[in-house]
């Protein structure tokens, strides 16, 4: 797992509260809202995140760029490749 | 036997068409929205019409309304969704004295989970003063709760007033306005408010279908944890039926206003007008003004408001005592006491809450049967016979 910290965006989806599988359904959609290089932040209170989501952008060819914790809660970075 | 039905805030018949419309989701598309075949997508497509329908009756966005079992549940979640989801920022909760037993319930809850609640007075029309509500905010305070509409007084609050002290203060609002959706027009734009929870079955829906407004951008955490469903907000299947029947009462409630109104008010101010000539020494409760339009509520002496409905009932007129949810309990109303009416009196509290099916001629019939109710109860109270010889 990548951390990082301060990372711009270009993007927010706020999934804090939200249940799964959500965290593996709005991102794929706030995507396509993107152009190629723009960089979607996901916000989640959910653990399973971590390990769904680098697996997510794997299997649909987008690029996890890394995690950041910040009260309580998770900011997960994407790429949109293509 | 004739048959007078003014208990309409305690339920209402639930329309022809929206019956109708509701029928082929039980069986002919008795499919589960979140399915992928065509069984499923097309349920989950009508699904998000009705969503569409009830978020125009309030002047909402499609995506800011979430589905739920009932006004009460609708209640739940946004009080507990709310202090739950910003417990970091303040762990303090304002909410009025008068409000349902589902705010009230709520809140109480809270209280047991370490969180502080205050519970604001209303003056002698049930109304919340701003400057009151201004001075209890403070640097903890991370909800308040208002209702729009007070179902055993009729009380409409001035909401977009007590809203926009919030708003600058950043406080979260949510106001109940199952007493006043489908009564009055309700737009949460110009209340201002962040959440608000309405039921389906005052609109004509069934009972078992509410649904809560809430601002776009704002966390809430569920009740109810489940899966896909209404965004990840609320889990369980949803129920079907009952949504197109929201939605479709809603869009018919939309096309009733102004006329709705109207009408209301000329059978309300009827038996007002009617009452006060014809019983005396009793009290009218709620604001004069500010109320629903077919909301008529008064506490009348030297009588027991349930002896009073059981004698109506035989005679087949029907009207409550308060609210529907609390009227078995046999306990002086929290919402009369509020408003500084004497215990004695507060038993002789009666409601009639009318809908666009009461007639003028009802009035006459409605009243010629609470005389009589009246003077015969007052016959055999000696609280009465000892008022009439002092």
């Amino acid at each position: 797992m990548k951390f990082v910290k301060n990372h711009p965006s270009d993007a927010t989806v706020d999934l804090v509260c939200r249940t799964c599988p959500l965290h593996l359904l709005e991102p794929g959609e706030k995507l396509k809202c993107l152009k190629t290089g723009q960089i979607l932040e996901v916000l989640t209170d959910y653990d399973g995140a971590l390990e769904d989501i680098p697996s997510w952008c794997k299997k649909y060819g987008q690029k996890f760029i890394g995690v950041e914790e910040d009260d309580g809660c998770y900011k997960l970075y994407i790429k949109k490749i293509e | 036997m004739k048959s007078v039905y003014m208990d309409h805030a305690s339920a209402t018949p639930v329309r022809k068409q929206v019956i109708e419309a509701m029928l082929p989701y039980f069986d002919r598309h008795f499919g589960n929205p979140s399915t992928v075949y065509d069984m499923g997508s097309n349920v989950k497509g009508v699904l998000e019409e009705q969503r569409a329908k009830v978020a125009g009756l309030i002047g909402a966005r499609t995506e800011e309304i979430i589905f739920t079992s009932s006004g009460a549940e609708a209640n739940n979640l946004a009080i507990k969704g709310i202090a739950l989801a910003r417990q970091k920022k303040g762990k303090h909760i304002i909410i009025s004295a008068i409000e349902h037993h589902s705010v009230i319930n709520s809140a109480r809850f809270l209280e047991r989970m370490d969180f502080e609640v205050t519970f604001l007075p209303v003056d002698k029309y049930g109304l919340v003063a701003a400057e009151r509500l201004s001075k209890a905010i403070t640097p903890e305070t991370i909800l308040v709760s208002i209702m729009h509409a007070n179902n055993e007084i009729g009380t409409i609050q001035p909401i977009s007033e007590l809203s926009a002290i919030c708003r600058e203060k950043g406080v979260v609002f949510h106001t109940d306005a199952v007493a006043s959706v489908g009564n009055i027009p309700v737009d949460v734009s110009e209340l201002n408010v962040d959440l608000l929870s309405l039921s389906g079955a005052p609109l004509g829906a069934p009972k078992g279908v509410g649904a809560l407004y809430f601002r776009d951008n704002l966390r809430l955490m569920p009740l109810i944890h489940g899966g896909i469903q209404e965004n990840g907000r609320r889990g369980g299947t949803e129920n079907v039926p009952g949504i197109v029947g929201i939605g479709v009462a809603s869009k018919l409630a939309k096309n009733e206003f102004p006329e709705k109104v109207n009408h209301l008010q000329k059978v309300r101010d009827l038996l007002f007008s009617r009452i006060s000539k014809q019983i005396e020494h009793l009290k009218f409760t709620g604001h004069p003004e500010m109320r629903l339009p077919g909301h008529a509520s008064f506490c009348i002496e030297a009588i027991e408001g349930e002896a009073l409905i059981f004698m109506l009932t035989r005679e087949g007129v029907y009207a409550n005592t308060g609210s529907a949810c609390a009227s078995k309990v046999l306990k002086t109303s929290p919402v009369l006491m509020a408003i500084g009416i004497p215990s004695d009196l507060a038993q002789g509290s009666i409601v009639f809450t009318l809908n666009s099916c009461n007639r003028i001629d009802e009035v006459d019939y409605a009243l010629e049967k609470l005389c009589f109710a009246v003077e015969k109860l007052r016959s055999l109270s000696p609280l009465w016979r000892k008022q009439a010889t002092t």
